[in-house]
């Protein structure tokens, strides 16, 4: 393609891109080493139903005058990047300092928001994908196989969990785990023990939280793969069949080499998207146990008090985290393209 | 005697109609606020001016959209509906403004007690009070042989008295969701025990002290009597509870309790047994183990002043006293409007307000203490860390949380 041509068909996807991913991006970035100006307090007298008294105000002249001055805020820096709320620097050489052995560094470690999201986070991502993976493959191949006259229906009820909003599947599964609910009685039965509750543990909330992270995201694999199943080479199929292969070496040897592309595809954006994990946090009340850094940044801009620069540094750290994970795979992607040509 | 009630109704209600006819508007009002029945009404009411379109967004998550609703110029929202905690919020960001001219000209009929003056000036309009108070089942304290409990220590003992007898398991209920929830529990029992958020004067945290310990230690003690399951329960899933018939000790605000037994499928045991009493103390202490809240409204800073008045007119006719008249309404709240008369469902408020309860902190930093709360605490509710590292990472959180937005240095 000519350099010309090439401009002009490129240049309204790049403007897109500058659009809606530069440019928010930029704006993070600003925001996070921006923080708001020192608050110029005074005591005033604060009268309403319950009386008078002396309370502290925000000075808004002085506070004016700040902004003016300087729009965009004080500058800091790098400093909430290493502040407790995020990489914990200072609180983190304390705890290496003062521990007696690593397992008493992991438990202050856990003590911090950051690293406690990043427990919870990094387990959730490398347990959930590769589960979803062998479940969504399952349920392609058992689909594929089924007679044609009901496939359809098997189909719609095999995406039903990913087609329910995440936050409404989550409240409905949240009943159901209830120490009252459906499940849970279910469970206390089975284990015989009437005082066993799923919210209240944190290992069972973190096994309630990947189960569903799995009921929700398989069916993205079986789509995917199932697509992928109908381009499959009969010959070899039949070729593997003659030479006597089982079904399981047939799936193991033909099957799964010819999906290989696409299972990089679905483990790509299945990381992506479960380093992002909130709707589950959220929807299960599951904040005392288990929390991630999508949760954090809703949890700095929900209080009453926002803190725009907290939530940005940690959007920040959540792209970078992304870019991190995504690295083994798309290097390896890279290395078979270059193979290739 | 009953003549005279007739005719005092009959010109009560020409004057309604009057009123009524008489609000009329000539720029647009724009209404954000919570969604509770008392707010629902006062909505309506200013919904029902004529001349120009008003127009309400009534949402739990209010306090998301208000400040940056405001923020803009003209700003999308004319009136902002708010407690004595998120006022703070549009407060710091200077979004609302003065009202005294407007109070002057159009609001006669306003008690005195329901401005809210803020060095001087007037910055919103409070229409109903709110407070956290016991709320328990008379039947099943009977059946155990124990008066109603009037502290924290009482309610210990009855639990235990009531567990022992096989009436319920966990007869405790409590809104002690970690979180925005738990967080207030603890203010509550911590401004009980005396304690104090903040060192006098400065935004330097002070929650990391005996109150706080005691404060902690008693929530421990009153969550083993709880559904294991409290963490994640807020006021809906406590009250839940309670209409269940699971729980016969609890602590509730005074606008939920009001409605509590009206939902649908509540056994007729729970019915006849709910009854409300005045919030409790502890330790000791003669302040409640409560904190005293106010609902009002505010008007937009960066508006013209032809839709400052409209929005001032609607609300003022959103919470005109004839809206009284409806028992219902009447119900809905503890309303500070002249001609209210407390029903049976206010006594707790009531109580609160009387005996001395501290209203909750309006401090523009009471926000960010409120979070690391709500975040910090759950660690210890689990069994996980001691009280003191709890509390010492509350105060560790706070002051990361207050240094960035720049309370302290």
């Amino acid at each position: 393609m000519k350099h010309r041509t090439f401009f002009w068909f490129f240049l309204p996807t790049g403007l897109a891109m500058m659009l809606f991913i530069a440019a928010p991006l930029v704006s993070i970035i600003m925001q996070s080493m921006f923080a708001p100006h020192e608050a110029v307090l005074v005591t005033v007298e604060n009268c309403g139903p319950f009386g008078c008294q002396q309370e502290t105000i925000v000075d808004q002249e002085a506070t004016r005058a700040l902004r003016d001055a300087q729009p965009l805020g004080r500058f800091v820096g790098l400093d909430i990047y290493f502040d407790r709320g995020h990489l914990a620097v200072a609180e983190v050489a304390q705890a290496w300092r003062n521990a007696d052995d690593l397992g008493a560094f992991w438990t202050r470690l856990q003590n911090l928001p950051f690293y406690r999201a990043m427990a919870f986070t990094l387990t959730y991502t490398f347990t959930v994908t590769p589960l979803l993976i062998v479940l969504g493959l399952m349920i392609a191949l058992g689909v594929n196989a089924i007679n044609a006259r009901i496939k359809g229906v098997v189909i719609f009820f095999s995406l039903l969990p990913m087609i329910v909003t995440p936050l409404v599947g989550s409240l409905i599964l949240f009943w159901m785990i209830d120490s009252r609910g459906i499940l849970g009685t279910a469970i206390q039965w089975l284990a015989d023990d009437p005082d066993l509750s799923l919210k209240a543990s944190t290992t069972l909330t973190w096994v309630m939280l990947i189960v569903y992270g799995v009921w929700h995201s398989a069916p993205f694999a079986f789509v995917v793969f199932y697509a992928g199943l109908q381009t499959l080479p009969m010959d070899q199929i039949e070729a593997a069949q003659i030479d006597g292969a089982t079904r399981w070496q047939q799936v193991r040897f033909v099957v799964i080499p010819h999906l290989m592309p696409l299972v990089t595809f679905v483990a790509l954006i299945q990381l992506m998207d479960n380093f992002r994990v909130l709707e589950p946090i959220v929807g299960f009340n599951a904040q005392a146990h288990a929390t991630s850094l999508s949760w954090t940044i809703l949890n700095d801009l929900g209080g009453e008090t926002r803190q725009l620069s907290a939530a940005s540094a940690t959007s920040v750290m959540t792209v970078i985290g992304v870019a991190i994970l995504l690295t083994p795979v798309l290097v390896r992607t890279w290395r078979d393209f270059k193979g290739k040509t | 005697m009953f003549l005279k009630t007739f005719t005092a109704a009959g010109a009560l209600a020409v004057l309604t109609t009057s009123t009524a006819m008489a609000c009329e508007i000539t720029a647009r009002v724009s209404i954000v606020g919570n969604e509770f029945p008392a707010i629902q009404t006062v909505g309506a009411g200013a919904k029902a001016c004529a001349g120009a379109e008003v127009t309400t967004n009534l949402t739990a998550d209010h306090q998301t959209i208000n400040l940056p609703g405001m923020q803009g110029n003209p700003a999308e929202y004319t009136s902002a509906i708010i407690a004595n905690s998120s006022i703070v919020a549009l407060m710091n960001e200077d979004v609302i403004r003065p009202l005294g001219d407007l109070v002057e000209k159009h609001g006669q009929g306003l008690q005195p007690t329901q401005l809210i003056t803020i060095g001087g000036e007037v910055m919103a309009v409070a229409f109903m009070a709110n407070a956290q108070h016991l709320v328990y089942r008379a039947d099943v304290l009977e059946q155990v042989g124990v008066e109603p409990p009037t502290t924290y220590e009482d309610m210990l003992a009855a639990a235990e008295l009531i567990r022992e007898a096989g009436i319920m398991e966990n007869p405790v209920g409590g809104a002690y969701a970690a979180g925005w929830n738990l967080a207030q529990e603890f203010n509550n029992m911590f401004l009980g025990y005396g304690g104090q958020h903040f060192e006098p004067g400065t935004a330097e945290p002070n929650v990391n002290s005996e109150a706080g310990i005691n404060a902690l230690n008693m929530m421990k003690a009153l969550s083993d009597y709880m559904n294991p399951d409290y963490l994640t329960h807020d006021s809906n899933a406590t009250n839940a509870e309670f209409r269940a018939g699971n729980v016969a000790l609890m602590n509730m605000w005074g606008s939920r309790a009001a409605t509590l037994t009206e939902a649908e499928g509540v056994p007729q045991e729970v019915i006849d047994g709910f009854a409300i009493a005045g919030p409790m103390t502890v330790g000791g202490g003669d302040i409640p183990a409560s904190t005293l809240w106010w609902d009002g409204w505010t008007v937009a800073k960066n508006i013209s002043d032809e839709e400052a008045e409209a929005t001032f007119i609607a609300m003022m006719n959103g919470i005109d006293p004839s809206i009284l008249e409806d028992e219902e309404v009447a119900r809905q709240a503890v309303w500070l409007i002249e001609g209210y008369e407390p029903t049976e469902a206010a006594v707790g408020v009531f109580a609160a307000a009387n005996s001395g309860t501290i209203p909750y902190p309006m401090l523009p930093y009471m926000g960010l203490m409120h979070t690391a709360l709500g975040n910090e605490l759950a660690d210890f509710m689990q069994g996980k860390e001691s009280a003191e590292q709890a509390l010492a990472d509350v105060e560790a959180a706070y002051r990361a949380a207050a240094i960035e937005s720049g309370f302290l240095q």
